[in-house]
């Protein structure tokens, strides 16, 4: 691509996560659309295109428009579980990419206060009294719960524990450590769900949800939106000198699913797939992991954050341990992971996060994160999966225009 | 009482909880589909192959006897589920299957990471016929890390 075939982000806002009992869907998604206008400089009217997730809620995007603005425009209501949002990003992305428009609106809102587990089977109650085969497996009866688990903490609990296995020096401590991080970073994220720091002792002496996941290493339920507005660098030529300046470049953008691999439906393979999103992003960026100032991978669960050190690449492959022992995914360590305070405390409103941990690191290369701003952050990456299973991996840069 | 028809005779029997379990060839095993010309193998009822789109297959018995490769001890659950209950990875010679570890406490202390475990079957109750289901799990062989007798 030539340096005018590149796409930016000329606004981007996320809501403040956490409960917001009085606002709906269309409330919280038109607040992060409305913010990102306006962050952006620009208005529905210039909008060319509008991608929208609401995994949960099944809001769609014309609900909000007739909100915000109807402008005929064609709208794509996306869902790639908790990929949603990052998969709104990618389709703006490819639309300004094709040509067909210059510039175009992601968007993704959640309201996820008080969901409990995610995943689980449930009961199903048969019509007959006798035992009647059904589904893919021939089942008399739900398989969750009874040939293992559905539930998201359990699922991903095994996702951990494999890696554990495989490696080694995975202890229920080490996963609580990297819950401990998460927490102490969100204390100066004022747009986290949660903001309070947590000791190991209270991590690991919280309620156990799915061994070795304890309730504050799961990620947090909770409401809240985000919106990107997105522009082709040819048109971001013609934009001001300060909104050239604020925008941050899009050097890749990357959406992946789960290649067939032994075991891949029995426990869902998380790594490959972000292992080869990683790696066509780091080819179309033309960075490396050691260029990364910060990263916002997708912690759903503290068990998850271990492996994905290692599907970015930021360590060694094996040296995810290692990597989190040394000090590295601290925010004052090599390479800063989740300085927002991730999924586990920042929270988690499904479709909103793919593109929140975008606005994060964006915020970060503006230089406008205030107290927990990454000093001189000049190149990041954010990260999400969504379990079925999608990848979604951008990697973001400073404009380095308008200056 | 010759002049009426006698109801069909039903002897009340055993049916897998899902239909990759076989319980009347020998001891009770797990079945695969296993694709024909990739060799990729399957618990579900299949249109295609994910691996190499192949559409035939052929059926292939599982071993009994494997590794615990992951678990997990879930505590919460959906309802209906008992808690606590560990649910777990296990590699039956290269075919990986999950299933609850069963006949073994739901601790850390009992569920290692490693440990040889064998397929265990299990009454999940009966039906208004008579008919009863099995599941199946996985125990651990070496009883030390289990309490099953």
């Amino acid at each position: 691509m030539s340096a005018s075939d590149d796409i930016f982000i000329l606004g981007i806002k996320m809501t403040k996560f956490g409960k917001h009992a009085e606002l709906d869907t269309v409330d919280l998604a038109s607040q992060a659309i409305i913010a990102a206008l306006a962050d952006g400089g620009v208005g529905m009217a210039d909008m060319g295109v509008m991608a929208f997730g609401n995994l949960i809620g099944q809001t769609t995007g014309q609900a909000v428009q007739k909100q915000v603005g109807q402008t005929g425009i064609p709208v794509y209501n996306v869902s790639n579980a908790c990929a949603t949002g990052a998969t709104a990003l990618r389709t703006v992305v490819m639309a300004i990419k094709s040509g067909e428009v210059e510039m175009g609106l992601a968007v993704g809102v959640e309201k996820l206060s008080g969901a409990g587990l995610l995943g689980a089977g449930g009961t199903t109650k048969s019509d007959s009294n006798t035992w009647s085969p059904t589904g893919r497996y021939g089942a008399v009866g739900p398989i969750d719960g009874r040939i293992g688990t559905e539930a998201m903490p359990g699922v991903f609990a095994q996702i951990g524990m494999e890696y554990g296995h495989k490696y080694g020096g995975a202890s229920f401590e080490l996963f609580a450590k990297i819950s401990e991080k998460n927490h102490s970073h969100s204390t100066l994220n004022p747009l986290a769900a949660y903001t309070k720091a947590m000791s190991l002792e209270q991590i690991m002496g919280d309620v156990m949800i799915s061994y070795p996941n304890t309730r504050p290493m799961c990620s947090a339920n909770c409401d809240g939106a985000a919106a990107a507005v997105l522009v082709s660098g040819a048109k971001l030529r013609t934009l001001s000198l300060e909104q050239q300046r604020r925008a941050v470049k899009i050097s890749a953008s990357v959406l992946t699913s789960d290649p067939y691999e032994e075991a891949c439906q029995v426990l869902p393979n998380v790594n490959t797939l972000t292992r080869n999103a990683a790696t066509k992003a780091y080819e179309q960026a033309g960075v490396g992991p050691s260029d990364l100032n910060l990263v916002e991978l997708h912690d759903c669960f503290a068990t998850a954050e271990l492996v994905h050190y290692d599907n970015l690449m930021l360590c060694e492959p094996g040296g995810a341990v290692d990597f989190f022992e040394s000090g590295a995914p601290w925010r004052t360590g090599k390479t800063p992971v989740n300085v927002s305070g991730g999924l586990q405390s920042k929270g988690h409103p499904i479709a909103a996060t793919g593109i929140a941990n975008v606005w994060e690191v964006a915020h970060h290369l503006r230089g406008e994160a205030g107290d927990r701003q990454i000093e001189g952050a000049k190149v990041g990456l954010a990260h999400v999966i969504g379990l079925g299973s999608a990848c979604g991996v951008h990697i973001l840069e400073k404009s380095g225009l308008g200056v | 009482m010759p002049d009426t028809a006698s109801p069909p005779v039903t002897i009340p029997g055993t049916i897998p909880f899902v239909d990759y379990l076989v319980l009347d060839d020998g001891e009770p095993h797990l079945l695969a589909q296993e694709c024909t010309s990739c060799g990729a193998r399957f618990f579900d009822r299949r249109n295609a192959c994910a691996g190499c789109f192949g559409t035939e297959f052929r059926t292939a018995k599982l071993a009994t006897e494997g590794e615990l490769r992951s678990f997990t001890i879930v505590a919460f659950a959906a309802p209906g589920v008992e808690v606590p209950f560990t649910a777990g990875l296990v590699d039956l010679g290269g075919t990986s299957a999950r299933g609850n570890i069963i006949n073994c406490p739901p601790d850390p202390e009992h569920v290692k990471l490693g440990m040889r475990v064998r397929l265990a079957t299990y009454s999940t109750g009966f039906d208004e016929a008579g008919t009863e289901a099995i599941n199946f799990g996985f125990e651990p062989t070496d009883q030390q890390n289990g309490s099953a007798s």
